[in-house]
Formats: structure tokens, sequence, C-alpha cells
């Protein structure tokens, strides 16, 4: 086992370039600029790597577009502002059924906000993001290792469904290094019939999004549901903890439920039992395990680094079922994990209290 | 009986859906001889814009990536980088390549992509319905400038060419059009040696087309080849811009 | 759990010292997160980092109630002085910090790293210095682990530097009894 200590933005380049990445497009952006640095550094040290500093993010994912449609494993990052230039891009590869790696290192927001660590880029994500009808899987990792690991899951999910992954951390999950061990990446398994590379003596093929006919858009539209609606029963993944015995039960993702862990443990040394549901892909959204929970939870608390984003999963996960609390702090604040304990001791002694009734 | 004149391989047996006298269908149809000639369509890879050569793909028998408005040479750069020994070209109108995809355009082109862009200009937005365009000429009426292109409000038209033949990455960059046969044999020639210098690696290629737009510049076909000669081509005058490799 | 803030002007090897102790750390087989400031924050010339040594997995990287700091400069001890912990250890380079904390419940050790880099004959060893004096005090890691972990760090820079290096943590280290 060889451990070592990284950096959150370094080990997705890592991770990528491992996996097989060889083309890299991106554009300066705290706080992931490491990363952008990172492959600068190496990806074309490997053979066939390419790096481009691109002139803004627009063209980045156009960039990746391009190398996509060509056969390549390809990878663009940024951080909130600069991924929403992407989503003219985005939307595209969707279109064309393309495969990517969209990494967003977010801060925060709206505007120019700030660069300190947020989440309140998750609408944005987990609703496809840009203009149509469309959706990309959104990993969201808690851990540097986690980020490892989901890195190069998002490129073979990316091949399997050929569709845009999103790879959805904050600023702290990327400046931080934490101890890593990388796993085995696995071959790539990506039909060579997909990939634009000149007729040769075939019959040409073309790759669009324009579909001028209503039927046929419509047609490709229902095509890729029925690929979104494969992904939604397929690709869920969440981590749950310590909810065997739980009366309340948190629901965080990210950097929020890493502070959620810490704030447990003392809730449960306070004697609350109190317990975690930690959405790993946050589309598709884990709702089935939420949903579960309700038959034995009354009290659900969605904890977020933003003013209710998630949320809103959450209360159609329960689809009217149980109480959803919220405890939410945008704009670039980290909330402590003893912040955070207090506001569960007030809903859990505000339940007992009810429930004593 | 001899044969004088046939389809290219390297078109479909699709009928164009352009205006009558446009000359996209011209330039497609000289695209697709050149890749004929130099036996390239196995290779060739087309990238069409959004505007009216949009549909590209359905005529052109080679392989084809659509862009997103304006990014073309932003994804051809993705693609030659990945195949660096296929024939990459985008097909670009003068408000993806001027207006819109303006950035994409001059640092694909400063960074020295070894593509080439054939770059239609028409003076005008054509598939939106006849627009002012960065290329439009000062007095010319558009829906968007209906008094005609006013400097002081509109600003002035856009010489592409001559901009981008400052920038180190560039080799090789002509202005031709499609209005006469001879201008037709000339951008032919043009769009060879632009595909020749790509497959010898020399760097950045662009050939403009100085390309008739009827329908929105509200003239017959033979006016609107009259108006390139006598009018389009005193802001926009044809010929070799830069050649790194000397008269040719 | 443990966590402490390293600060200081860029240049005096802050987020160094942050690293090395969380490198250590991990090869003693601690969890251990290591968060340095960045971007705008950092511009100006001030530099921290915040680093966590637990048994078990670690919440948040941050600090808001840091057991030790660690400071090099005058600014980072009036950014830092009040966030640490009731009874926490400030470490601080007496040779540059004219100020001292106003607080009664902290332990502070004076360290005048600039004096004895310089009689070591390398003024950029006195982060090294410190980390002697530190590593002593806090007594969670081996000296040892320290260094082997410093030497890994420094990786193939030359031989001379790894042993000012090494006596610079030494002198740290033995300062403090």
């Amino acid at each position: 086992m060889n451990k070592i200590l990284i950096q959150g933005n370094h080990v997705i380049g890592e991770a990528a370039i491992r996996a097989g990445c060889r083309f890299y497009a991106g554009y300066p952006i705290t706080p992931q600029n490491e990363l952008t640095e990172y492959m600068a550094e190496n990806i074309r040290k490997v053979e066939g790597g390419t790096f481009i500093q691109a002139e803004s993010e627009i063209a980045a994912i156009n960039m990746i577009l391009g190398a996509s449609a060509a056969g390549a494993r390809a990878m663009t990052s940024s951080s909130s502002p600069g991924i929403s230039l992407k989503q003219e891009g985005i939307s595209s590869m969707a279109a064309d059924e393309l495969p990517g790696v969209i990494v967003n290192i977010m801060r925060g927001g709206p505007g120019l906000g700030n660069i300190l660590p947020s989440q309140g880029d998750y609408y944005q994500a987990t609703r496809g993001g840009g203009h149509g009808d469309y959706r990309t899987i959104v990993l969201a990792p808690d851990s540097v290792q986690e980020l490892a690991d989901l890195t190069m899951d998002a490129f073979d999910l990316a091949d399997k469904y050929r569709n845009p992954v999103l790879i959805l951390a904050d600023g702290m999950i990327g400046q931080m290094m934490e101890p890593v061990v990388f796993g085995e990446p696995r071959p790539r398994k990506y039909d060579e019939s997909y990939v634009l590379k000149g007729a040769g003596k075939g019959r040409s093929r073309f790759i669009r999004g324009l579909i001028l006919d209503a039927l046929k858009m419509e047609e490709h539209n229902w095509k890729l549901h029925r690929k979104y609606q494969a992904i939604e029963q397929r690709e869920k993944r969440c981590e749950i903890s310590r909810t065997e015995d739980a009366d309340l039960l948190i629901i965080a993702y990210g950097t929020a439920a890493r502070i959620a862990k810490g704030a447990i443990k003392r809730s449960r040394e306070a004697g609350m039992k109190v317990g975690l549901i930690r959405p790993i892909t946050l589309w598709p959204f884990p709702d089935h395990v939420i949903r579960e929970f309700s038959d034995k939870v009354e009290n659900f608390l969605v904890f977020e680094m933003n003013t209710g984003q998630m949320l809103d999963d959450v209360k159609l996960a329960l689809n009217g079922r149980g109480h959803v609390h919220f405890y939410g702090r945008p704009g670039g604040v980290v909330p402590t994990p003893v912040e955070l304990a207090k506001v569960i001791a007030h809903h859990y002694n505000n339940n007992r209290s009810l429930d004593e009734d | 009986m001899k044969k004088v004149f046939g389809k290219p391989e390297s078109l479909k047996d699709a009928i164009f859906h352009y205006c009558a006298g446009c000359g996209h269908s011209i330039t497609h149809r000289l695209i697709a001889e050149v890749i004929d000639e130099m036996g390239i369509r196995d290779i060739a890879i087309g990238i069409p814009p959004a505007g009216c050569a949009v549909l590209a793909y359905n005529y052109f028998d080679i392989d084809m990536l659509e862009a997103p408005h304006g990014r073309g040479c932003a994804v051809a750069t993705g693609m030659k980088r990945t195949l660096p020994d296929k024939l990459i070209f985008s097909y670009q109108g003068d408000g993806d390549l001027a207006a819109i995809g303006t950035a994409e355009t001059f640092h694909a082109a400063n960074r020295g992509e070894n593509i080439t862009v054939i770059f239609i200009n028409n003076a005008v937005y054509g598939m939106t319905g006849g627009q002012m365009a960065p290329t439009t000429l000062l007095g010319q009426a558009s829906t968007t400038s209906p008094p005609g292109r006013n400097a002081i409000l509109d600003g002035y038209p856009v010489r592409m060419s001559e901009i981008l033949a400052l920038l180190e990455g560039t080799k090789y960059i002509e202005r031709c059009a499609v209005n006469t046969p001879a201008n037709i044999i000339r951008t032919r020639r043009a769009i060879k040696k632009a595909f020749q210098y790509q497959m010898d690696d020399v760097g950045f290629t662009m050939v403009e087309v100085l390309s008739q737009c009827p329908t929105n510049w509200k003239m017959t076909p033979i006016d609107a080849c009259k108006w390139i000669d006598e009018v389009m081509a005193l802001s926009f005058p044809p010929g070799v811009i830069k050649d790194i490799k000397g008269k040719g | 759990m443990t966590k402490t803030i390293f600060a200081g002007f860029g240049g005096q090897g802050v987020l160094m010292m942050g690293y090395s102790y969380a490198h250590a750390a991990m090869n003693e087989g601690y969890e251990v997160t290591y968060l340095p400031s960045y971007g705008a924050e950092v511009r100006g010339g001030t530099a921290n980092c915040t680093v966590a040594v637990s048994d078990d997995e670690i919440a948040s990287p941050i600090a808001s109630e840091p057991d030790y700091l660690v400071v090099m400069n005058n600014p980072s001890l009036y950014m830092f002085q009040n966030r640490i912990t009731l009874g926490g250890v400030i470490f601080l380079n007496s040779s540059i910090i004219e100020a001292r904390p106003t607080r009664k419940d902290l332990e502070i050790c004076e360290i005048p790293a600039g004096e004895i880099a310089t009689e070591l004959g390398n003024p950029r060893v006195q982060n090294i210095v410190v980390m002697g004096a530190y590593v002593k005090k806090t007594g969670r890691i081996s000296p040892d682990a320290y260094l082997k972990s410093l030497k890994k760090i420094m990786g193939e820079k030359k031989k001379s530097i790894m042993d000012v290096n090494r006596k610079a943590f030494t002198a740290g280290y033995e300062l403090l009894s």
C-alpha cells in the first residue's frame, strides 16, 4: 500500500491521468488552479497526453467536446463562475452523447462571489445546468481519498453512458491534503464505433445536436430520457452511518457531510441518537434510501453550505412524510461541527418534548 | 461519351437546401472536390457551425462533428490534438467566426493549431434572417441595421483575415470569392493549398470566401454576384493575405 | 484530535512546517488533514496552514479553536492569538516577534529561531528550528519520524541542506526541556 499525502486538486489530476485521461483543457480560476497546473506538468509526460491552457472556459469545454468525439478520455475543470460559462458545451455534449469529465471546485456565489468553499451550485449541477432536457451524473466526494476513487469512476461512468459526468467538490476538498492510496483503474471499455476518426473505407458518420424535425428531436429527447432512467436505476450511491437506532437523520454531502460526522459524534456523546445519510451521487439522487428511512425516522435535518438546495430533493424523496428541517451557511462560510451539534440538539430536544407531550 | 461534370464522391446524393444563388453550395462542392482529388476522404473530418451551413453533415459524405455556435476552432483543436494525422477543417460563417467565436478563432490561430478554417463571409447573418454581421459593410442595410450600418452606432466591418494574418501562428490566409467561374477556380486552388499545408504540418490556415446571399441581400443571384465584385470586394479585397511559403 | 495553525510571512516556510508535520503524522499511522490558506487571502505576504492530527476520522480540517499556534511573525500573532483554545500553546519566533500574547491561560514557547539558524549558518532553516521545539513539546510523533519525513520531502536536494536542517531541528528540539 502506497499512501501519500496529497492535495485534492492534485489528486484529481493524478487519478485522471491514471484512469487514461489524455486530454485536458482549462482556464485559471481559484480555488482549482493546482489541478490545471498539475495537468500542465504531468499529462504531457504520458504518451498522447495533451494539455491546453484555453483562452476561455467556453473554449476549454468545446476542446473537450472535440477531443471526446475523437476518442480521447477528456477532462476540464473550473470553479463556479467558470462552470456557468461551460454550460453551453456541457449541454452540447449531453445532446451529442459524448463522454467527458467536468470538475467543479465550488466557491461562494452568485456572481464572482468569493473563493471560499461553498455548495451553492447544487441546483446547477443536478438539473443539467445548461439549456435543454438533460442530466449529468454528479459525484460528490467528502474526502481526498474519495476524490481519487470517484475521479476514476467518473471516466468509466462517462464512457458507460456516453454522457458528461460532473465531479462536484468545493474549495476545501480541492485545497486540503489528506492521505491517499490510488486504486487500480479499470481498463477502458468504449466502443470504437462511437469515435469519429475519418470515414476510412466505410460510411461517413456525423455527430450533431441540431435536429430541426420536432418528432425526431422528441425521439432523441425520449432516448436520452430512457438513458437517464437507466442511470437512476443503477447508479445511485450513498453512505449511511450510525443510522441503526437514529431518531434524527442528517442528510449532507461533501464537506458538509464531514462536518456532520463530527457533529454527530458530539451529539452521540451527549446521548442523542443521530445518524447520517450522505448522498455520493447527487444526480441520480439516492431518494430511495431516504424514503426507506421515513418508515422509522420522523425527523430529518438537511445540512448544506448554501441556503437550501438539496433540501428540495429530500422533500421530494419524502413526499410529505416526516419533518424536514434545514440548516445552511452560504457564501463561503464553513460551519463547525460544534455549531451543527447545537442545531442538532435544538431539533432533537424539540422533537423529544413533542413526543413526550 | 466523355463525362465533363460529376458530383464529387465526398458529397452525398442529397439536394442542397440552400437558396438559389447561394455561395454555400458552391463552396461545399469545392471542398468535396479537393478532398476527392487529394484522396483524403478517409481521414477528413469537417466541423460545421451554427448558421446556414449547420446541416452540412447532410451533404458531405465525410465524418462531421457539429460545433456549438462560434466554437468551431476550439472543437477542431480538441479533435486535431487527439487525431493529429487526420485532416480537420471547420466551416464557419461570419457571425460564427468573427462575432460569437472571435476568441476561439483568434486563439486557435495564435496557437498555430494545424487546422484549416473555411470562413464564409456573406456580410450578413443568413440563417436567422439577415441581421447585421460583424462583416456587414458600412451603409449596408440589414434587419438590425435598417437604415444601413452606421459606424458611430454599429462599428466597422471586421477584416478577420487581415487581423489573423498578424498572428505568428497563422501560416496561410487567402481571401477568395465564389461569384464568378474564375473566382471559383481560385477558391478551389486556395482550399487545396490550405489542406495541403495542413497535411504537411505547416500550421493554421484559413480561406475566407466572399459568398453571395441573394435572399438576405434582397437581390437576384446575378446582381448578388456583381455586388461582390463592385461593392464587397472594396472592403474585403481578395488575394493572398499571408503565405509563409511565399507565392505558391 | 489536535489542531495546529502555522502562520507567518510567505517565504518563512510555514506551509512546509505544516506539510512536513502532517506527512510525518500520516506515516506514524494517524489520520491527518492539511489545509493551506489560498488565493487572494495569501497575496500580500502572509501565509498559514492548518494541520489536524487524530486517531479517528477528521470532520473539519479547519481549526476554529486550535490547540497549538505556531507563529513566525507579528501579524500572525495578532491574527490568531485569541483563536487558540483555553490553555493552548503558542510557539513564537522570538527573534522577530516583539509582542507577547496578553492571555494568561496560554503557555508560550519562545524560540529565538533567527539567532539559532544564523549560528548554524543558514537563516532559512528558522522554520525547522521551530519544528524541533514543536515536535518536542507536542510529543505526538518521534523526532526520528519527523526527520524521516523531512528527508523524504526534501528528496534529491543536496545532502548539505538536509544536514543543516537536521542540526536546526535538533537545536530546536533541545531548546525545550
